[in-house]
């Protein structure tokens, strides 16, 4: 086997591999996928090296430790943590060099959720419909990872960055999501929609990939029954019986039968992906533009 | 025909059957393919059609106010024939659904000349019309926790099949050899909204089996 390869030595809670995702498929039930971070995933690859395109880890929680066979830059972004070379500690946010056969330790996030972890070449695991990334929905993509995979590297494309420290917004104390109301607000009374837009909500523990749930009032419908199935976009907020809001994330599924009360601006959503459990949740609604 | 508005970029076309829906889908897809519609994606489902990524839906939406619901395209012709045996665990629930005998099933089910809806639960699982109405069935109160790839089964108005293993509470009347979903292949899916579906009969079992 070539050496341009990754071997996973703890591949912690959750590591994917995530790239710009598989949209234009939702037509067959294929979901778009992709880092929930895309802004994170984007400055990764950028400190490495590499295309926006690129493959990168996307890490929750607790980070990952993976050993390359030959020298990589590296870059980790997203959710801030310590990393460290062989234990000894080298910069979060920008580009560090790892030698071939050292262990690169991506430890536990000190706030947000997603780390992502950007190698030169990125990961080149045999794209599916056009994209490696990992959807935890449908299965499609490489598997999530686990201790003694090991991932095969892109050629490198160019230099890496020439920065010390990237700039980078810090994860939220507060998530506040900018909302435009419908397709399906008159699904719900009055006080449901005012209730989104008023009361705090929480980030639920039962978040994933697949939607940001969440913990509050539960917002009543003004008329029972289900939708004949329809088409879901990603920031849509879909009310399931149990009446609290899901806001839906890259892994969402294409349709669905549950009322969608209003959509999350897409702008908004990378905050989303590191908003920790427990994070209060304010939903604003806004003018649609 | 209304266009409700889904966030910044997306519109939600709702029509009044799921004729309607697959005539106005076939004739989103003729619009983009001569390029004077710009989508990233159009997903029908079974009363609406919805558009994501236009760049001015505002617009579309009202353009869309201001037209009818087009003509059902005329059929390509092509029709994909999955073969079936007809042995499914629920055959005789559906039968009696029906009101017909056990091995009536089979021959009314294949009689029938099927259109993909739409697509969604996996990639390529397929929501098939064609049965007359009289033939819907409910889910099954339990769903199974698992449904084997190449289960053919039966839901409201639709049929569907597998594409791979899975929970499911459809009825299950058959099962086929085909590859529904294979994304090494070109395409994917075998069956995409707008396909054409004939269900063949492959070594039914004898009648009394069950």
């Amino acid at each position: 086997m070539t050496d341009r390869a990754l071997a996973v030595v703890r591949a912690g809670a959750l590591t994917t591999v995530q790239d710009l995702g598989r949209p234009g498929h939702a037509h067959l039930g294929v979901p778009r996928s992709g880092a929930l971070d895309g802004p994170a995933a984007a400055l990764v690859n950028r400190l490495v090296g590499n295309p926006p395109e690129a493959a990168v880890l996307e890490t929750t929680l607790n980070g990952c430790a993976v050993r390359p066979r030959s020298a990589v830059t590296v870059a980790v972004g997203g959710a801030p943590c310590p990393v460290s070379v062989d234990g000894r500690p080298v910069p979060w946010g920008a580009p560090v060099r790892v030698p071939g056969g050292a262990l690169l330790s991506v430890g536990t996030a000190v706030s947000g959720v997603r780390s992502y972890v950007g190698v030169s070449g990125g990961v080149a695991v045999e794209p599916v419909l056009g994209s490696r990334s990992t959807d935890l929905l449908s299965g499609l993509g490489p598997p999530p990872l686990t201790d003694g995979t090991v991932l095969p590297l892109g050629r490198p494309n160019g230099p890496h960055a020439r920065v010390d420290v990237a700039a980078h917004p810090g994860p939220p104390a507060e998530l506040v999501l900018r909302v435009t109301l419908g397709p399906r607000d008159d699904w719900f009374t009055g006080t449901a929609v005012r209730t989104l837009t008023t009361h705090t909500y929480r980030v639920s523990s039962a978040s994933n990939r697949i939607g940001l749930r969440t913990e509050g009032p539960a917002l009543e419908r003004a008329r029972p029954g289900e939708l004949p199935s329809e088409g879901m976009v990603l920031g849509a907020i879909q009310v399931p019986p149990d009446g609290r809001p899901v806001v839906f994330l890259a892994d969402h599924p294409t349709t669905g039968g549950y009322p969608v009360i209003a959509v999350v601006r897409a702008t908004d959503l990378p905050a989303a992906a590191q908003a920790a459990p427990g994070t209060p949740i304010r939903f604003v609604a806004v003018r649609r533009r | 025909m209304r266009a409700l508005p889904v966030g910044d970029r997306a519109l939600l076309v709702e029509v009044s059957t799921d004729g309607e829906a697959q005539a106005l889908h076939a004739d989103l897809l003729r619009r983009r393919a001569e390029g004077s519609l710009s989508v990233q994606e159009i997903v029908p489902a079974a009363r609406t059609v919805l558009l994501d990524g236009l760049d001015d839906p505002v617009r579309l939406a009202q353009q869309l106010a201001a037209s009818q619901v087009p003509p059902a395209p005329p059929s390509s012709g092509e029709i994909v024939e999955i073969p079936v045996r007809y042995d499914g665990p629920d055959l005789a629930e559906v039968a009696a659904l029906w009101d017909v005998p056990v091995h009536e099933v089979a021959r009314i089910h294949a009689a029938a000349e099927f259109r993909v809806a739409f697509c969604g639960f996996a990639p390529g699982f397929g929501y098939l019309t064609g049965l007359p109405a009289r033939y819907g069935v409910p889910r099954r109160a339990t769903p199974r926790t698992t449904v084997p790839a190449g289960a053919v089964g039966l839901a409201g108005p639709y049929t569907g099949v597998y594409p791979r293993p899975s929970p499911g509470g459809w009825q299950l009347i058959g099962t086929t050899d085909a590859v529904l979903w294979d994304h090494a292949r070109v395409p994917a899916a075998l069956l995409s909204p707008g396909t054409q579906v004939r269900f063949v009969p492959a070594g039914t079992v004898p009648v009394g089996s069950s």
